[in-house]
This record gives structure tokens, sequence and C-alpha cells, in this order.
């Protein structure tokens, strides 16, 4: 393990940004949290999280797959890749890294997606250890410790200092690079910390809220229940829960008419929309019940059912948050799971 | 504080239940935390006395939801209207967007709703509890062994700092004053809007709207957007996308959406309370509501049923195009 002094994280910013772009939280200018490259005088927020999710980097909300262009009767096919540069995003809390595990088993299993897979490769996560959780956290509930993130590297931060430990053979490398900015030290303090933080996680008002009722298999138990009609009366069928979620994989590829050509982009899509997975005989669900029903079954069923168990949610809490009409999987684990 | 309470609400829905007057109930229940409240149809008394809640976080616009459930509903519905809300509803039934007959409207006071993020700013994050009862807010974290008493006027929505109306424009029963139109400020940051240079006012619009993440919560909460296929759901219509192909598609959807709602939106500010990136959504329909009232002298939408907007009642004495710039009297 190493440390820095937090008064020495500037100059270290300075240091990694040099050799490779450095992303991190930073406040916005409607005092949000957002990720955003650093430059000279960015200040990491003090924000538990961001609004949006880190997914962004590796699963971006639009990209351009390839372009055609026409000239009379010919079409050419343009290559829009862009070889991916070394990358490093800093401050990620414990719940969004397991999301990128939730991302992996969609995007770089059999056919992989290459344009995920090459941001992967080039990415390096630097994950941050939380101290104030909010009353909309609920990672405990799918096994997640707010306070041992993983990631490449994990850190914690203290009152005046930032420790880093590295998790993989990347995180090494990272550690080597900061290496003149740090120095060895022992886990001690580290560890009070981690005390303090899960002494805190068992006073939020969701710290026994389980997920042992859901999972692979329950389907039939779960798809018919009448509480559905209930819990999506007031849903808008916005994209909002969709969209901060850091583990929503759904997309579209749809063709922009440029005019004199087509850029065929790929772009997130929600389940909660009317239009998701239209296909030629129309649409496969009619009412906004069962687009809501859709969203919740893939986190709680669909997904561990085919994917070892793991549930698709890391309780991060932005739906909680965003929702318009405050409807979120909470409210649906307990309504459907019995308190 | 809101001045009629939860319990009065509760049982003016239980007797308009019990007497038949109403079928179903749209109300407010409560949710996990004292301030994450979802709308809900209460069908009977029990589960009315369990989950009906009125305080100062029931900030959702119901007129909108009268649309669907007006159809589905068997008998009336009682809804309780704030103000604002009944501006809405006015417009919606202008728009012959719902059948009056099947709706029993409740008028109810409002001091204003509060916004989360503002009390979070003040008492930080980890609320455990807020009691919304007393003179002052009192909000319990768990970080703190004693609730912080919260000022109510300080932790306002924007849109209730700008309250442009305590009046109820339409009701079937008031709880309490029919309450008058108040004088408000809310002009004035469109204003320095228009103050701006054109750059200055882009860069402005650029900066805000490219946090926009098309999740279409500013459309789907919008009373004045009631299409039954809007056309950018509508894959025939050759606009239809779910995020922007482009930074200026990104920027269109907006304004499209805008200049769709003008003359018809209340400024009821749904938009840019729902909006997940704080994008000020209400100063686009604002500005458009102040140019209307210059150009065309004063209009509120939902002021009464019927009325007809300034921009689709042609007058011989309307304004052209070019005198807004040049003044009446130029050869323009």
């Amino acid at each position: 393990m190493r440390k820095c002094s937090l008064d020495a994280l500037q100059a270290l910013f300075a240091h990694v940004n040099a050799s490779m772009a450095l992303y991190l939280p930073v406040d916005g200018s409607d005092g949000k949290a957002v990720y955003q490259k650093w430059s000279e005088g960015a200040r990491w927020s003090h924000a538990l999280n961001t609004v949006r999710s880190p997914k962004d980097f590796f699963f971006p909300q639009t990209e351009d797959l390839m372009k055609f262009k026409t000239a009379g009767k010919s079409i050419e096919i343009v290559d829009v890749r862009n070889a991916a540069e070394d990358f490093v995003i800093f401050g990620v809390r414990a719940c969004d890294v397991k999301s990128f595990e939730i991302l992996d088993r969609v995007f770089l299993t059999d056919p992989v997606d290459s344009f995920y897979a090459s941001r992967r490769e080039h990415g390096t996560i630097v994950s941050v250890a939380c101290t104030r959780p909010s009353e909309t956290c609920f990672c405990g509930t799918f096994g997640i410790d707010a306070a041992s993130p993983a990631g490449d590297v994990s850190c914690w931060k203290t009152e005046t200092e930032l420790f880093w430990q590295a998790n993989t053979p990347k995180g090494e490398a990272f550690l080597q690079l900061i290496a003149p900015l740090t120095e060895e030290c022992g886990n001690e303090a580290v560890q009070a910390q981690q005390e303090k933080t899960a002494a805190v996680m068992k006073k939020l008002p969701l710290a026994e809220l389980k997920a042992d009722a859901f999972g692979g298999g329950k389907t039939k138990e779960f798809f018919d229940r009448p509480e559905w009609s209930e819990l999506s009366q007031a849903c808008l069928g916005c994209g909002t829960c969709t969209f901060v979620c850091p583990t929503c994989q759904c997309y579209d590829i749809k063709d922009f008419n440029t005019g004199n050509g087509v850029i065929r982009f790929r772009c997130w899509d929600s389940c909660m929309y009317s239009e998701f997975t239209k296909m030629a005989h129309g649409n496969s669900r009619l009412s906004q019940k069962e687009r809501f029903r859709q969203r919740f079954m893939h986190k709680l069923v669909y997904y561990p059912e085919n994917n070892d168990g793991l549930f698709s949610c890391v309780g991060c809490g932005r739906c909680l948050s965003k929702c318009p009409i405050s409807m979120n999987i909470v409210k649906v684990m307990k309504k459907l799971g019995g308190e | 504080m809101q001045k009629v309470s939860q319990q009065q609400l509760i049982d003016k829905a239980v007797s308009l239940l019990a007497d038949g007057t109403v079928s179903c109930v749209l109300g407010w229940t409560k949710g996990e935390f004292d301030y994450d409240i979802t709308p809900a149809l209460f069908t009977d008394e029990a589960s009315l006395r369990q989950g009906f809640v009125w305080n100062d976080f029931c900030g959702a616009n119901f007129s909108k939801y009268l649309v669907a459930k007006t159809r589905k509903c068997e008998g009336k519905i009682l809804v309780f209207l704030k103000p604002c809300d009944t501006y809405s509803f006015n417009q919606l039934l202008t728009e012959h967007r719902f059948d009056r007959e099947k709706v029993y409207a409740v008028g109810i006071p409002c001091e204003g709703m509060a916004d989360i993020d503002k009390v979070k700013a003040i008492c930080g994050d980890g609320i455990s509890s807020i009691d919304c009862n007393g003179e002052k807010m009192a909000v319990q974290t768990i970080y703190e062994d004693a609730p912080v008493q919260v000022d109510a006027s300080s932790v306002l929505a924007e849109r209730c700092i700008n309250c442009k109306s305590k009046k109820h424009v339409a009701y079937d029963e008031l709880m309490g004053d029919e309450g008058d139109v108040i004088d408000s400020a809310r002009f004035d940051e469109v204003a320095k809007l228009e103050a701006m240079t054109p750059d200055e006012r882009f860069t402005f619009w650029q900066n805000e709207l490219s946090r926009c993440i098309r999740c279409n919560a500013c459309r789907d909460a919008c009373p004045a957007c009631t299409c039954e296929v809007c056309v950018f759901n509508n894959p025939k219509s050759g606009v239809e996308n779910k995020s922007p192909a482009n930074s200026f598609e990104e920027k269109m959807f907006h304004i499209i959406r805008a200049f769709h709602v003008a003359g018809r939106c209340t400024d009821c500010g749904e938009c840019s309370r729902v909006c997940p990136q704080n994008i000020p959504l209400h100063l686009l329909n604002r500005k458009f509501i102040k140019d209307m009232n210059e150009c065309y002298g004063e209009y509120q939408a939902g002021a009464e049923v019927g009325s007809r907007a300034p921009l689709v009642n042609y007058t011989t004495d309307d304004l052209e195009p070019g005198e807004v710039f040049n003044g009446r009297d130029s050869d323009a």
C-alpha cells in the first residue's frame, strides 16, 4: 500500500495526465458531480457520486459504428473506429466498479463487442472507498462493500491523506507511474476507516434490504404477480432510470440520414420506451406495465438466470433519487419480495 | 408546513368515497423516505389511511394523469389540485384531453413545495426522516444525533419561489380560500438571458443542453405534451431518435418541444423539476410566455377553459414579425 497527502493530489493528477488522459468527478456548473477530463485547476468533487454513471467510458450514450457515403450509384463504407488510447478513471465508487463486471458479461462474451472491448482494455479504474453513504445507497444488498471497492487500484481518503492499493497488473503499473509522488505505508489508517464506514452502513435505512427472494429460475413466480399493476401505475414511461443506471445495457442501432450518406450509430435504448424492440410485427410489450416489469425482471431474474446468479443492480441509488415519480427497484423488491 | 393537513385530505377523500361522489382518489403515496412520494390511485378507506400523504414534497402535477386515468376508471376520480395544477387542468380541458364529468376536483392551498436537493445542501446526505408538520422542517440524518431545523422558505423549489398564482382557477370544491394571482419575479431570469449577447446566450444554452441525456422525462411529465404518439417516438416521422445523433440535434429536441407547447404551457415547472440533469428547461418556455405577453398582450394559458392562445388566434392587428425588432411604425 502507498499513500500521498491530499495537498499533493493536484501535482499527482498532473503527473498522471502527462502520460494518459485522466478523468475524475468534478463539480459541474449545476453543482452536481460529473466525470470530466482533468485539466490544470480541476478539483476532485466532494460529492458521493456522479449523476451520470461512469458506464459512458466503455458504453457511451451514442457512438458512430460506420458511415456510408453515396456518390451516384456507388456506396463507400467508411470505417470510423478510432484507435483507443490509454486512460484512467479516478474516483469510481464500489457500486460503479461492480457495474463494469455486469457490463463485461454482456459485451465481452462471444460475440465480443470490439468497440467496448477496446475501451475496456485501455482503461484503468481507480476506485475510492465511500465514507458518507446516502440514504439511497444499498450496495450491501448485492454483496458490495462500499469500504473495499474493487478496480485496478483501490483508494481510501482520510482527512489528510489518500491511500492507494493495486489489485491487478494494470493497477501495479499505475502505482509504478505515481511511485515518485507516493510513499510506502502500512494499512492501519485504512482499516480504521473501513471499520467506521461499516458502522455507518449498518445505520442506512436500506441496510436490511435483501435480494434473496429473487434470482434465476423465478420467472414464473414473479411474472404474473398482480402487484405489477399498482407498482407501474404512475410510471411516466420516460427513460431516466435506464439512462442514469450504471448497469442498463440495452442499445439500438440506427441510421441517420445526412443527405448524402448515412451515419450508422448505436445509442442507449430504454425498455421504458414504447418503441423499444419494435419489430416488423409491432411491439412486444404494449402497455407500460409490461415495459416496467421487463426492466425489473431483467435486473432481478433474467440476468441472474444467465449469469450465475449475479444480479444486474449494484445499489448505487441513482434511480431512487432521479425517478420523476419516485418509483424504483427498492420499492419493487419490497413489494414483490415481502419486506 | 402546508395549511391543510394530511388528515383533513384523507378525511375528505374517505367521505367522498363513502357517499359515492367518487370511485377512486388520485393522491400521493409515501415512499422509503419522507420525500420520495409517488402518485397513486386509492380505491378504499384502508389504503388511504395507510398510504396517503400530503406534505412539502407532493410536487407532482396530477392534471396530466387525468388523461389516462379518466379513460380507465369507472365513475368519478377525486383529484386534489394545487393552484398551479389547476392551470394545467384547464388547459387540458381546453384541448379536450379528458372528460370533465369524470373528475371531482378539490382545490387545496399550497405553501410551496420543497426541493430535496436544497434540503440536502443544508443538512447533508443520509436523511433518515423529514418532519414537515412544524413551523420548521425537521431533518434527521444518520450522521447527526439531533434533527436539523430548516426554514421551509429556504428550501423552496425554484418554481415555488417564483409562484405566479395562489388562485384556484378550476375546482368543484375548495378546502381553504380561492386565492389570488400574485406578483412574481418569474421573468427576471429570462430578462438576464435577453440581456446577453447572442454568443453568450448560445454558450449558456449549449452548456445547459449538453447535459441532456434524452431521457424524455421533461416531455413525459409535461401536461402540455399529451400527443398520443410523440413525433420523437414515431419511427415513421423521420426525426425519431432515442438519443442525439449529433450535438445539433440535441438542442433541437428541446427547442422543437418549446415551440410545440408555446401558448399552451402554463409554466407549471414540471419539466425542470423532473430533469435528472438540472437543466433549467422552464426558461425556454418562460421566454416564449414573456414574448407573447409583450407582443400580443398578457395571456396566461389555463386561466380559463376555452380561451384562444395568442399564437392560434389571428387578428388583423397582430404584429408582423419584423415589427418585433423594428417597431410598429417602421416600414419593415
